[in-house]
């Protein structure tokens, strides 16, 4: 599953796979590329991926050598993860526009207004925005502990999920000071996607009949 | 044998549903089916209720693939979240409170009338499909069906156990109704259940043995719920069935009255848009209801600022510049909701007759008097049974001040500075909850809630006497179901003998009381001098059968309320040699 959620993210967010995800790719299966209702075509197909999860395959295990995909299939599959991303990534757009104003937001200049003005229209986008991501992406620190406190980097950790500043020498584990705690989305649920309708509409224009 | 229990909550504005599985491992456990659905153009998500609203627009004003559902491409409307907010663009489109129209004996509630067109439509407006009442309520259902078939592959809901709430206050005709909605939604098997009750169920399933603590023999609880567009108040009463065992029976019920929750954010919104001044677009409008709902739940709530801030963004792409703002203090909810709503009545008020504040919309007959703790005077005045304690129920309740206001004011009628609550349930979703507990009790898991009918039934009869030129000869009503009646059980009055006639229809009037439970089958009285309200008529048929054509059948009547919770009224001929139903007219009455 977490490679599942990762591989959706990744593909959102950084347009390319983990690693980890990479090796489960040829089983992508052929309904999302006949489009039968994916849900939100988020790339959770890779999550109802029937091929077994091992254990070594969750996140602090090193990665394995990707195997190659497949080779008779790397067009369509390139083409599927695409589509999908960009799917995604509309969703996410339109939740965030409908509920929360975002896209409006980001495109109105700020010129000409004052902090004030802004400020009073920023905690309703604030709150909305928020809600979009409460009610879909459940998000946690990547690792625990206060900021600006002692923390540990231990031995075998994944430079991905740790960014570590200054000097490496030696061999893990580390004495250090949590300047950034991270961010790491745990869970994703995003609508299904139901009838053929142009997902490139991110808010339809509004007339008021005379 | 079915897998599942499901409770269905339909409400006049959010319907929800809770099920049991009951080959789960452990104690049987109820759960929320969260109910996926339309929220927006071609997008499906899980929402834990389903607003009750239907939108049957044209192809220009919502693409037809547009509401296309996992289980239905094109079906042609819409039902849920996006039905409701696209809904306030298109009101013409738009059928809302079908509920409170299925309770309505104005209009036939099997004809095709919603969304409603009153004289002030415009005629632009006069296209485009309706539905019936019963029609609507069945969409919901239906909705609901499929959305649940869809997740359960292998337990179709028509197969399952389902228990179906009605407000106490519905009639046996909108009981009726009801269960005809459902079977044209696909399940034809449900059981009925009022919704006080099932709020009352919810609270006994979340207290577990705790009840038993919390309530002694004597007690009485009114349940006052409050719902988005219904107000319906119950009293349940516990006593000792003489062996030491408690018994729970719900001993009153109110009448239908039209004020709740929406009510109550429109008249902030009013007050908040003059405030505002300028003219506010219906998306607007819409903000401003959510940002009014918002800031009357911070203002109610426990430790309320003084007042809380109401923005509605601009109405175009550009939203900073058109933000308006304004706020809503606590001396504004004070006078509108507490005041207007729930003021501080003596307890010999009675509802006044005619309308004061609240929303009009041409058709449905609104509570004309919005106070609701005057409706709560006249209900507990009406039926004269002392509470010791009151459930709340309806996301309305949410509102601390709320509850507190209503508590002290119906303390303050029997000398007590308030009365105690029972405390526990979940105020949006305790229906459904109890809904589903009601089905564990029905194998035997539970205590029952002894009730049967809501009302006392009667029919019309004309007295025999002397015609007089000029005067309709006087009318007796006789009562037919005594209050209280429980279901699977029947009443024969042998002792009135009507006539029918062959090939010709018996069309009876038909009357009910909510509080008079002393009168006993059989029983005569003066329907206007007795204040029995008139339902739909009655009637029945009786089908030719060779030479009898025209000859006057004796029969009597015989009165059943049946497993599922309806009544059924028979006429038995003398000489056993036929019965007849009699079936509700719900045609409009001029």
């Amino acid at each position: 599953m977490w490679i599942a959620f990762r591989a959706f993210f990744s593909l959102l967010f950084l347009g390319r796979l983990p690693r980890e995800a990479a090796r489960y790719l040829p089983a992508l299966p052929p309904d999302v590329a006949a489009g039968d209702l994916p849900r939100a075509a988020t790339g959770q197909s890779a999550a109802q991926n029937p091929r077994p999860t091992d254990a070594s395959a969750t996140i602090s295990a090193p990665p394995a050598l990707a195997k190659p995909a497949a080779a008779a299939e790397p067009a369509r599959q390139s083409e599927n993860a695409a589509a999908l991303r960009t799917e995604g990534a509309l969703m996410l757009l339109t939740l965030l526009q409908r509920e929360g104003r975002l896209l409006d937001f980001l495109r109105e200049s700020l010129d000409g207004y004052d902090d004030a003005a802004i400020g009073v229209a920023v905690r309703d986008i604030h709150r909305d925005c928020r809600k979009v991501l409460d009610a879909h992406l459940k998000v946690e620190p990547v690792m625990p502990g206060q900021e600006d406190e002692a923390v540990s980097v231990p031995k075998g950790f994944d430079p991905s999920e740790v960014r570590v500043i200054g000097n490496t020498q030696g061999e893990p584990p580390w004495k250090g000071v949590l300047l950034h705690h991270g961010w790491r989305v745990v869970d994703a649920k995003l609508p299904t996607l139901a009838g053929d309708v142009d997902r490139h509409v991110i808010a339809p224009a509004e007339v008021k009949l005379t | 044998m079915s897998r599942y229990i499901v409770g269905i909550d339909l409400g006049t504005t959010n319907c929800a549903a809770a099920y049991v599985d009951l080959e789960g491992a452990g104690e049987p456990e109820i759960r929320q089916f969260l109910v996926p659905q339309l929220v927006a153009q071609g997008e499906i998500d899980e929402r834990s209720t389903l607003p009750s609203f239907l939108l049957l627009p044209s192809a220009d004003e919502v693409a037809a693939e547009a509401m296309s559902l996992p289980w239905a491409r094109r079906p042609g409307f819409a039902v849920g979240e996006f039905a409701r907010e696209r809904g306030a663009d298109l009101p013409h489109r738009l059928v809302a409170s079908a509920k409170s129209w299925l309770s309505y004996s104005g209009v036939d509630r099997r004809a095709a009338v919603l969304p409603w067109r009153g004289a002030e439509a415009e005629p632009r407006d006069s296209d485009g499909e309706q539905v019936s009442p019963v029609e609507a309520s069945s969409r919901y259902l239906g909705h609901l069906r499929a959305a649940w078939d869809h997740a359960h592959r292998d337990a179709a809901l028509a197969d399952q156990e389902v228990l179906l709430t009605v407000p106490a206050s519905f009639d046996a005709v909108a009981r009726e109704l009801t269960v005809l909605a459902a079977q044209q939604a696909g399940l034809p098997n449900v059981v009925l259940l009022e919704e006080p009750q099932a709020a009352f169920y919810s609270w006994l399933a979340r207290s577990g043995d705790g009840w038993r603590k919390a309530l002694a023999p004597g007690d009485a609880v009114v349940v006052c719920d409050v719902g988005g567009g219904t107000t319906d108040f119950s009293t349940i009463a516990v006593a000792d069935d003489g062996t030491g065992n408690l018994v729970i029976e719900r001993v009153a019920v109110g009448d239908h009255i039209l004020v709740g929750g929406d009510n109550m954010d429109l008249a902030l919104a009013h007050t908040i848009a003059q405030r505002m001044g300028g003219k506010l677009g219906s998306w607007q409008q819409r903000a401003l209801v959510h940002a009014c709902r918002r800031a009357k739940e911070q203002l109610l709530g426990e430790r309320p600022p003084d007042k809380a801030p109401v923005t509605v963004l601009g109405r175009g792409s550009k939203l900073i510049g058109g933000t308006l703002r304004s706020e809503l203090g606590r001396e504004d909810v004070q006078r509108l909701l507490l005041d207007g709503f729930f003021p501080s009545v003596a307890a010999d008020v009675r509802p006044q007759k005619r309308r004061t504040v609240g929303l009009k919309e041409l058709g449905l007959p609104y509570a004309q008097d919005a106070a609701i703790t005057r409706h709560l005077a006249d209900f507990l005045g009406r039926h004269g049974r002392r509470p010791t304690a009151i459930l709340f129920n309806g996301g309305v309740m949410k509102g601390d001040a709320l509850r507190t206001r209503i508590a002290e004011v119906v303390g303050g009628w029997f000398g007590q500075a308030s009365l105690p609550a029972l405390a526990g349930t979940d105020l949006d979703l305790a229906v459904a909850h109890g809904a589903a507990y009601y089905g564990l009790v029905r194998h035997g898991r539970g205590i029952r809630i002894r009730g049967g009918v809501g009302r006392s039934y009667y029919i019309g009869i004309e007295a025999a006497m002397p015609a007089i030129p000029g005067f309709a000869p006087p009318l007796k009503a006789m009562c037919v179901v005594p209050f209280g009646l429980e279901e699977g059980n029947t009443v024969d009055l042998p002792g009135e003998e009507l006539g029918l006639v062959v090939g010709e229809t018996a069309e009876f009037r038909f009357f009910a009381s909510s509080s008079r439970p002393q009168d006993k089958p059989g029983a005569l009285l003066d329907p206007e001098q007795a204040e029995l309200v008139e339902l739909d008529p009655v009637e029945a048929t009786l089908p030719a059968e060779g030479d009898t054509e025209g000859r006057a059948v004796p029969v009597t009547l015989e009165a059943k309320v049946t497993a599922v919770g309806t009544l059924e009224l028979w006429c038995v001929a003398r000489d056993a040699r036929g019965r007849w139903k009699l079936e509700y007219s719900v045609r409009e009455r001029s």
